[in-house]
């Protein structure tokens, strides 16, 4: 395949990331995501995942693993979303096939269904409470912690990153315009 | 221009900040830290509104949210904003408000003419007189709602911007007088993320205006160091000049912040007007202290009677003395502090005192202070309409029915009366508490609630200071501990010097000279919405003795105060006259707002380009720039049709319908739901949710399906294509997505949990460009030169994964336009590029883009249907006449039971058949009747109704679709179709294959 990498367009395609003194916006395009559904208390699947990743799949709910790789999050019970190096999702989503031969699983490439939109900033967390429900106190919500949540009509996943603070907001190809005009909307009372 | 009732010093505010207003278009100058209403009474101005029924003369009555009568437009053009209570409007300069509900204006109002009519207005009046004729109402009711009605609302859009903020804390206050700042002290020392809410400006409440000594400190000096402690503590958050407007279920709060109102308008900012909170807390602390309660007396409405309290406030907290003659009419000893105060600012004060032997030390602190007392008395009557000349007063008898003596003038231009103080309990009712009538305070206090609230202070019925600030105390502490905070304490006791609250003597109607009801003075209970105490007696005698029905009946109690001073008064009045306990005759339930709310601070950011989501295709950029009008579908923004220059939508759509059937079309599918099925039951799973069979197909095959629910009726339609081995990849209809996945979900999850199948919803991960149209394999054959299109290794509907443009593409070739179709879907990265290359290599063949009014015309000149459109949540697959599509073999599917069912199954039900009009010029509407028989007018007996309905360029014709009652019987029969325009159209029913009918193109 000729090297096709100069057509890919994000969602956000040609937007400038917004910079403001106390927070600022900007999306991460193209971010290798999969899907990976499974019985994490069948021993054949926690195996074959942690054969590939290298790691046990969290099983705590809304909590992140990081492999130095991948960056692996609970969604439910038996899903989690992995993301990685665009481009490393494919080879990682065959892998992931190859070693759960036989087992009851699915692998889905998302890469594209999604984007992620990452805010950040003293003021990341006021610019969130104007469309976000979760309690991101930092007693409450802390680096390492996911959780799946809405900003006023957009579905959003979160991740926090660190302390900064920074959040990770995945959100539907189709809903990034929306999250992102929203998020500059609310930043700018500080900037 | 002077503040002639501006006291010399004291007060709160700035004096080394004047600050110049208009009141009704003249100018007045007042202080920082004024409010409106402050202001207008320094200078002298008492009449500031007309009552919203009879336009009577209205004055300043409190010095908070609960006013009634001062109420003002506030701002004028897009800024403007009505029912602001003066009393909270804060001053600044430039400040413009007007009176409302007056014509011409507040001095001379021709719509006082309903007070001399008052005789004929009663309670009710208006459902007693406009009952007939009931075709008239709505006349009635346009000349009823310009006589009535509070301000106006603004007609131009908002300039400014709003907030809503999220957040959720251990211990919510809410208020900051005594109660709540002692409560915000223990629960914020002990940690908890605790937040302290007041709707003014500054924290204090009642301690701004009293001046009992805390641990030997002034009692704003106490309020100035605790609101420094909780400013110092990270996990405190203050809240001024925010109303917490509601209390919802499980703690749900939400309050309004005014964050720039005290400034005026703000232009060219950024920061928003008012911030919306919507605060989860895990306990709530309700400190919103009391209200007082006004005396039910002879014309208490006259613009100079206030109430006792509100008069000291305007006196110790703004320097202000609304009048230099002053009677106060009380039933307790509250109202003597205000009596003292009064005459230490330079009034001549009387006291009217209902009590017989009023006996307390401030009774005597009055006395030694040159105030006159009348004991057994009361204010019978007011002299003056629009300000007060002087005042009647006479004594009691001893039941409180009648007077008991001559009536005697005394000269005042003002009067402040105490009738008690009501807890304010609307919250803590709002939060499903329930309310106790305490017999010793004479009114409701809270008794249990289901939610985790306390009450604390005087809206729980604590009327000392000490007893404030020990609640307080205890309800932070106690809530900070539940919420997990175990090292949470009350905290030492303050020292405060107070004299025990005295008796109280209740009189809920005062009498005057002549008896209620008759002669023209007025006992007003609603001042708001003009409600008598003669209203309630009527209500009464009319049967509506249950406080429901006095409410609707009266209306006291509505309006945008929510009848914060009337509503226990009015019980009262109706449990004298039903001879019944206040608690026997109940209380309505006090609903949200508080006080109004701003729609636009509820409304936040997502207003304009910010209300809704936007949801375009990878590919649409492309759509924009060459010209596409769009369309809605679901909330997608979809091309409906690119017209040339020149070209309406009728032209532009045969255009491309006929380009397409010519040579090629190309159209952005992407929207269609996509969901990718895994597991070793996934085809048992097909096989349950739709009607065909599905175990038969293999690896690269597709086939297309229906979707039924429960009651047999079609809800959804779309190919699945078979991935690979246990993997399916299913499309559903661009509206229902979403309700695909979740009806697939919901019997995974509830009904066959046993089922190995994993559904991952994948719409957005492709963009899809369909190809169409006898040129479509020359177009593939440009950009795939390595995959095998040969129809005989890529047949209809079959799938095969390859390079399309160099990128990585799943190919279909399935069809809803009836010919040679290509669906290509690549990931949405590479959307654009897709399409770009299609449309170049395309254009050698004459390429044409169509959009979504095109697709529809070319499926129904081929009859395919669109569930939604041809279908209608009561149409079953036999009545599309789609029996093919229903397995006879297979055991069961969702849906197969109710096929049989009695009606479904019974012959002449509706049906899907085709109509072509006798003038093939003639388009019918979609919508439009059949009729056997064409009536002079509706309604008729009509068989049946046009679901689909278009010229059809390649057909050369109209077409359309229509559901018809045993339609499918009736194929070569003629109807007529009625129209709106009289016109009525011969129609005859054919089948529903306008185009191809051998169906050859799509295989091809």
């Amino acid at each position: 395949m000729a090297n096709i990498t100069a057509l890919a367009r994000s969602p956000l395609h040609g937007r400038m990331p917004f910079q403001g003194s106390q927070t600022q916006i900007a999306e991460r395009p193209f971010i290798g995501k999969l899907t990976l559904r499974g019985n994490a208390e069948d021993t054949g699947f926690a195996a074959g995942v942690g054969s590939i990743l290298g790691v046990s799949l969290p099983t705590e709910p809304n909590t992140v693993t990081e492999t130095g790789v991948c960056q692996i999050s609970w969604v439910g019970p038996d899903e989690w979303l992995i993301y990685t190096a665009d481009g490393a999702q494919k080879p990682l989503q065959e892998r992931l096939k190859t070693a759960l031969e036989g087992i009851h699983s699915a692998v889905v490439d998302v890469s594209d269904y999604y984007t992620i939109i990452r805010i950040s900033g003293t003021r990341a967390r006021d610019v969130l409470a104007k469309g976000c429900p979760l309690d991101l106190h930092p007693r409450v919500f802390r680096p390492g912690r996911c959780a799946g949540s809405l900003f006023l009509k957009a579905a959003i996943r979160i991740i926090q990153i660190d302390d900064t603070p920074i959040y990770d907001l995945q959100v539907r190809w189709t809903f990034a315009e929306y999250l992102f005009q929203h998020l500059v909307r609310g930043a700018e009372e500080w900037n | 221009m002077a503040q002639k009732n501006r006291l010399p010093d004291g007060g709160r505010i700035d004096r080394t900040k004047p600050v110049r207003f208009q009141f009704n278009g003249k100018r007045y100058d007042g202080f920082s830290g004024d409010t409106l209403a402050a202001a207008l009474l320094a200078n002298g101005v008492s009449l500031v509104g007309r009552s919203f029924k009879y336009h009577r003369p209205r004055g300043i009555m409190t010095a908070g949210s609960e006013e009634p009568n001062a109420l003002v437009q506030l701002g004028t053009g897009a800024r403007t904003e009505p029912n602001i209570r003066a009393t909270q409007a804060e001053l600044f300069d430039g400040l413009s408000a007007d009176s409302q509900n007056c014509w011409p204006s507040v001095g001379f109002d021709i719509g006082a003419i309903n007070s001399v009519m008052s005789k004929y207005l009663p309670a009710g009046f208006y459902y007693k007189t406009f009952m007939w004729p009931a075709s008239l109402w709505m006349t009635y009711e346009h000349v009823i709602r310009n006589a009535a009605g509070l301000g106006k609302g603004p007609t131009e859009s908002d300039p400014d911007r709003y907030a809503q903020h999220h957040t959720a804390c251990d211990v919510l206050i809410v208020g900051g007088g005594p109660s709540g700042l002692a409560a915000a002290l223990a629960a914020g020392r002990s940690g908890a993320r605790t937040i302290l809410v007041d709707e003014q400006s500054e924290f204090g409440g009642w301690l701004l205006t009293d001046d009992t000594e805390i641990d030997g400190m002034a009692p704003t000096d106490w309020v100035a160091n605790t609101v420094k402690e909780l400013a110092g503590l990270d996990n405190v958050t203050l809240l001024p000049r925010t109303t917490v407007s509601a209390y919802f279920d499980h703690n749900f709060l939400t309050a309004a912040q005014r964050v720039t109102d005290h400034l005026g308008p703000q232009e060219n900012t950024k920061t928003p007007r008012q911030r919306f909170w919507k605060i989860r807390a895990k306990q709530v602390v309700l400190a919103q202290g009391s209200l007082e309660r006004p005396i039910v007396f002879a014309d208490n409405d006259r613009p100079g009677v206030m109430l006792a309290g509100a008069l000291r406030t305007y006196i110790n907290r703004y320097g202000v003395l609304p009048g230099r003659e002053i009677v106060v009419f009380t039933n307790n000893d509250s109202a003597y502090r205000t009596a003292i105060d009064a005459k230490n600012a330079g009034a001549v004060v009387h006291l009217v005192d209902l009590r017989p032997d009023p006996d307390n030390p401030v009774v005597h602190q009055a006395r030694q202070a040159g105030i006159q007392i009348h004991e057994g008395s009361a204010v019978v009557g007011i002299k003056g309409a629009k300000s007060i000349h002087g005042v009647e007063i006479a004594p009691l008898s001893e039941d409180g029915k009648s007077l008991a003596g001559p009536t005697f003038v005394v000269s005042a231009s003002l009067v402040a009366m105490s009738s008690g103080w009501n807890p304010s309990v609307h919250l803590f009712s709002q939060s499903r508490g329930k309310l106790r009538f305490d017999d010793a305070l004479t009114t409701f206090v809270p008794d249990h609630t289901p939610q985790k609230t306390r009450s604390a202070g005087a809206c729980n019925g604590t009327f000392t200071l000490a007893g404030c600030l020990a609640e307080g105390m205890e309800a932070g502490a106690a809530a900070a501990k539940d919420a997990g905070f175990d090292s949470a304490i009350a905290g030492p006791s303050h020292v405060v010097k107070e004299d025990a609250p005295g008796s109280m003597r209740q009189v809920w109607t005062v009498p005057t000279v002549h008896p209620l009801g008759k002669g023209t003075r007025k006992h007003f209970l609603d001042h708001q919405n003009d409600v008598t105490a003669a209203d309630v007696h009527l209500a009464a005698r009319e049967g509506y003795l249950s406080v429901e029905h006095l409410k609707r009946y009266t209306t006291t109690g509505m309006g945008t105060d929510q009848g914060k001073t009337s509503n226990v008064n009015a019980l009262a009045i109706m449990s004298e006259i039903r001879s019944a306990s206040i608690p026997e005759v109940g209380t309505t339930t006090f609903r949200p707002p508080y006080t109004p709310t701003t729609y636009g601070a509820m409304a936040g950011q997502g207003v304009q380009e910010l209300f809704e989501q936007y949801r375009g295709t990878a590919m649409h950029d492309w759509h924009v720039n060459n010209g596409a009008v769009f369309e809605d579908v679901g909330d997608w923004k979809r091309a409906r049709y690119y017209p040339k220059p020149g070209e309406d939508m009728d032209e532009a759509v045969r255009r491309e319908c006929k380009q397409a059937r010519e040579t090629v079309g190309i159209m952005d599918a992407s929207t269609l739901g996509k969901i990718d099925i895994q597991g070793p039951d996934a085809a048992k799973l097909l096989n349950m949710v739709y009607t065909n069979a599905w175990s038969a197909l293999k690896p690269g095959r597709a086939r297309y399906g229906l979707m039924l629910n429960e009651h047999g009726m079609v809800f959804d339609d779309g190919v699945t294509t078979c991935i690979g081995e246990n993997h399916y990849h299913m499309t559903t209809t661009t509206g229902g997505a979403a309700r695909v996945l979740n009806w697939l979900e919901e019997w995974l999850q509830t009904e066959w949990p046993d089922m190995e199948v994993y559904c991952t919803s994948v719409t957005e991960e492709w963009a899809v460009a369909t190809l169409s149209g006898p040129k479509a394999r020359e177009v593939m054959e440009a950009v795939a030169p390595k995959m095998a299109l040969d129809p005989q290794t890529f047949p209809f509907m079959a799938m095969q994964e390859g390079e399309v443009a160099g990128l990585p593409a799943r190919v279909f070739r399935i069809s809803f336009t009836g010919d040679l179709s290509y669906e290509i879907n690549v990931p949405a990265r590479y959307g654009m590029a897709l399409w770009e290359a299609l449309m170049e290599a395309g254009r050698p063949h004459g390429i044409v883009p169509y959009g979504t009014e095109t697709m529809h015309v070319l499926r129904a000149e081929k009859g395919f249907i669109i569930v939604g459109q041809d279908s209608d949540g009561t149409v079953t697959p036999y009545d599309l006449d789609m029996d093919w599509i229903v397995s006879k073999k297979k055991d069961d599917f969702l849906g197969k039971r109710s096929l049989t069912r009695t009606d479904t199954a019974r012959p002449g039900r509706k049906q899907l058949v085709g109509l072509l009009t006798e003038d093939p010029n003639f388009v019918l509407p979609e919508g439009a009747h059949l009729v056997k028989e064409v009536k002079p007018k509706p309604p008729m007996d009509t068989i049946g109704h046009v679901t689909s309905s278009y010229f059809s360029p390649n057909a050369g014709r109209s077409i359309a679709l229509a559901l018809v009652k045993d339609g499918l019987n009736l194929k070569g029969s003629s109807f007529q179709v009625p129209l709106m325009s009289g016109h009525v159209e011969t129609v005859t029913i054919t089948d529903t294959i306008f185009f191809d009918k051998e169906g050859e193109r799509a295989r091809g």
